[in-house]
């Protein structure tokens, strides 16, 4: 029998074949904790004594969840962190670095690698094909300690995906409609995982989308085969040296397979307080939802294409009355290409507040918390009760397309409304393409022009050649002409 | 080992964020503080109620979220004897493992808010002394036995050194 991604990659992490349901000591090859999550983790290694990493260069230490610290405890707790890294070699990814999960992608992790990481969104790793879950503090110390973890080699369910998205739907509404449609509980102790034609032409940032929701279905890890759009990005962050190919097989033993035609999808929104309590926009829009806070940001949207459909669709607008645009760059690299290509501008332009790169406001622990009754509509994974630091705020999940759209209104709105900006997703200009067409237009309109101010020199340079010969000519003939005036006269003489 | 106390009840897809809220995030390396208010934005009177031996009784995903390890560390340090959940998420089941707080799968639907149980983890068996209803719960993988009886994770590791899980 064949193996699905899961298997593929545990086993090669076990060093044997591996088979769905057992249980196996495995190598993590990568590790990573949180603000949140590590000092407890630091703790448990102190009380065992144990204070090391097993491979301090891929082991990572970020604070990201209170960045910059919002309270003298969350300071101390940093503190923590930084002398944990001192003490150990393993990496500090400092306050305003970034989030774990998209620095960890950017940085760290390559495909067939197996990384725990004490954080639920440790699973959108899997889209780099990586054996990526989320664990709790003390797995995790003890992981990176020992180097090694158990884990249940997980059943898979198989989602496959045809067709073209529509245009104003995007990945983040391909994943709410999936939890939306098998629960918050749909895939507990399973392996989701993704292919088809749908996502074999997906770019990376869309495909860390998926896999970062996967959690949010109750599952173990969100995988997605290595193929040529991996290696590009891997190409992209300077390490294609580790990138290889990982498929699952064709024949490979799946629990569950799961078909959606993205063509028939609708823009989505969760409604709070669970995600999979999701409405199609149309429900939304009539239900008049009152929007008072606007959040682009987190681990499931804050790369540079995400900003790219927000921006699209702000620029050179501003927020309906009483709304406040929060807006936070996923890493200090993806801010960074933000500058370089103009959408940090367009949306503070626009009048968003831009926080540095880390959680912001996901996790409730500072900026941004909600008043009561107040809504947020958030490109966030979750709307739990209390997730926004406020049992009695209500947060609203959805794509930045729809999240703009609504700033724009005031109310939670129908991001087609604006197709005029929008194009169908696979059309999207890809804004690395897009700034390399328009510097090879720019060099090619400088060397025109100076090919002109060239020629144009040159046909002065011709002009004055040819006025000095002239003159030169008459100089001589005048001068002849005095010659023989003066011969002449001689003669007469 | 038998443990008896009263069911303290709550719904479907009981959060980490209901359980230890993000708001409280400073407290996470004051566990005692954090504990007092444990599932607060779930029932805000739980913790001042709860006495040693009770139990926790969800739903369906209980412990869905976040991976803080914090939800049942300040569950059993408020003295909850064992959670009962039709059933759990993945990441707080093994958490809840990891430090020593028994996690059970049973019809919980036949549990009121209120009632007297008594539970034999060895045997598999709650006993609802209130309506006089008998449940079985499924026994935890062998590994995760290992681990709890152990004590947790860290006293597994400081017995055995390493994983010792066959
Ligand atoms: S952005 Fe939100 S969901 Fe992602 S790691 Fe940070 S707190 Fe968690």
């Amino acid at each position: 029998m064949g193996k699905t991604l899961a298997e593929k990659i545990i086993g090669m992490n076990a060093g044997k074949e591996v088979s769905a349901g057992e249980i196996v000591i495995a190598n993590v090859t990568a590790a990573l904790v949180q603000d949140g999550t590590g000092p407890l983790a630091v703790k448990q290694l102190q009380k065992l004594n144990l204070e090391k990493a097993a491979h301090p260069d891929k082991t990572v230490l970020f604070l990201d969840h209170s960045a910059p610290a919002s309270r003298k405890e969350l300071a101390n707790d940093h503190m923590t962190l930084r002398q944990f890294a001192d003490k150990t070699g393993a990496q500090l990814s400092d306050v305003g670095n970034g989030i774990c999960h998209t620095v960890v992608n950017e940085d760290y992790i390559n495909p067939g690698d197996l990384l725990i990481g004490a954080d639920s969104h440790t699973c959108t790793g899997g889209a780099l094909c990586a054996f990526s879950t989320g664990m709790g503090s003390t797995d995790v110390a003890i992981g990176m300690a020992l180097g090694k973890t158990w884990l249940r080699v997980p059943e898979t369910y198989r989602v496959n995906v045809t067709g073209d998205f529509p245009v104003g739907v995007y990945p983040k509404d391909l994943i709410l409609y999936l939890i939306g449609m098998i629960g918050a509980d749909g895939a507990t102790y399973k392996a989701l995982e993704f292919g088809g034609p749908t996502i074999d032409k997906m770019d990376m940032e869309g495909r860390f989308t998926l896999s970062n929701m996967a959690v949010e279905a109750g599952a173990k890890a969100g995988l997605i085969a290595s193929d040529k759009v991996t290696r590009d990005y891997l190409k992209k962050w300077k390490r294609v040296n580790k990138w290889q190919e990982i498929y699952p097989d064709p024949d490979a033993d799946y629990e569950k397979i799961i078909d959606i035609d993205v063509r028939q999808l609708k823009p989505t929104v969760s409604y709070p307080h669970t995600v999979d309590n999701t409405r199609e926009i149309e429900q939304a829009v009539s239900d008049n939802v009152k929007v008072h806070q606007v959040f682009l940001g987190t681990c499931t949207n804050s790369r540079l294409s995400d900003w790219a459909i927000f921006a699209g669709i702000v620029k050179g607008k501003k927020p309906a009355p009483g709304v406040r645009v929060i807006a936070v760059p996923g890493s200090k690299k993806v801010e960074a290409e933000l500058m370089k290509h103009g959408y940090l501008q367009t949306v503070m332009e626009f009048g968003a507040m831009i926080l540095p790169p880390g959680c912001g406001p996901c996790v409730g622990v500072h900026g941004g918390i909600l008043g009561d009754n107040e809504n947020v509509i958030a490109t966030q994974n979750r709307n739990f009760r209390g997730r926004m630091g406020n049992p009695e705020g209500n947060i609203y999940l959805a794509s930045p397309a729809t999240v703009a759209a609504s700033a724009l209104t005031g109310y939670i709105s129908d991001p087609r409304e604006f197709s005029r900006i929008l194009k169908p997703l696979g059309t999207i200009p890809d804004p690395v393409k897009l700034t390399r067409a328009k510097a090879a237009k720019k060099t090619a309109a400088t060397k025109k022009k100076a090919k002109k101010a060239v020629k144009k020199v040159a046909k002065k340079a011709v002009k004055k050649a040819k006025k000095k010969a002239a003159k030169k000519a008459t100089k001589k003939k005048a001068a002849k002409k005095t010659t023989v005036k003066k011969k002449t006269a001689k003669k007469k003489r | 080992m038998q443990i008896t106390g009263k069911a303290h009840k709550f719904g479907d897809d009981i959060s980490t964020d209901h359980i230890a809220p993000g708001r409280l995030f400073h407290l996470r390396s004051n566990l005692p503080e954090l504990a007092k208010h444990v599932l607060e934005d779930a029932d805000p009177n739980f913790a001042k109620n709860v006495q040693p031996g009770d139990f926790v009784v969800g739903g369906n995903n209980f412990g869905l979220g976040s991976s803080r390890e914090h939800a049942p560390t300040i569950i059993k340090l408020a003295g909850v004897g064992a959670v009962m959940a039709k059933t759990f998420a993945r990441i707080f089941f093994r958490n809840a493992i990891n430090v020593g707080l028994p996690v059970l799968v049973c019809d919980t639907d036949k549990i009121n808010a209120g009632d007297q149980l008594t539970v034999d983890l060895s045997e598999g068996v709650v006993n609802n002394l209130t309506t006089g209803d008998r449940l079985t719960f499924s026994p935890l993988p062998d590994a995760m036995i290992k681990i709890l009886n152990d004590g947790g994770l860290v006293a597994h590791i400081e017995k055995h050194g390493d994983f010792k899980l066959d």
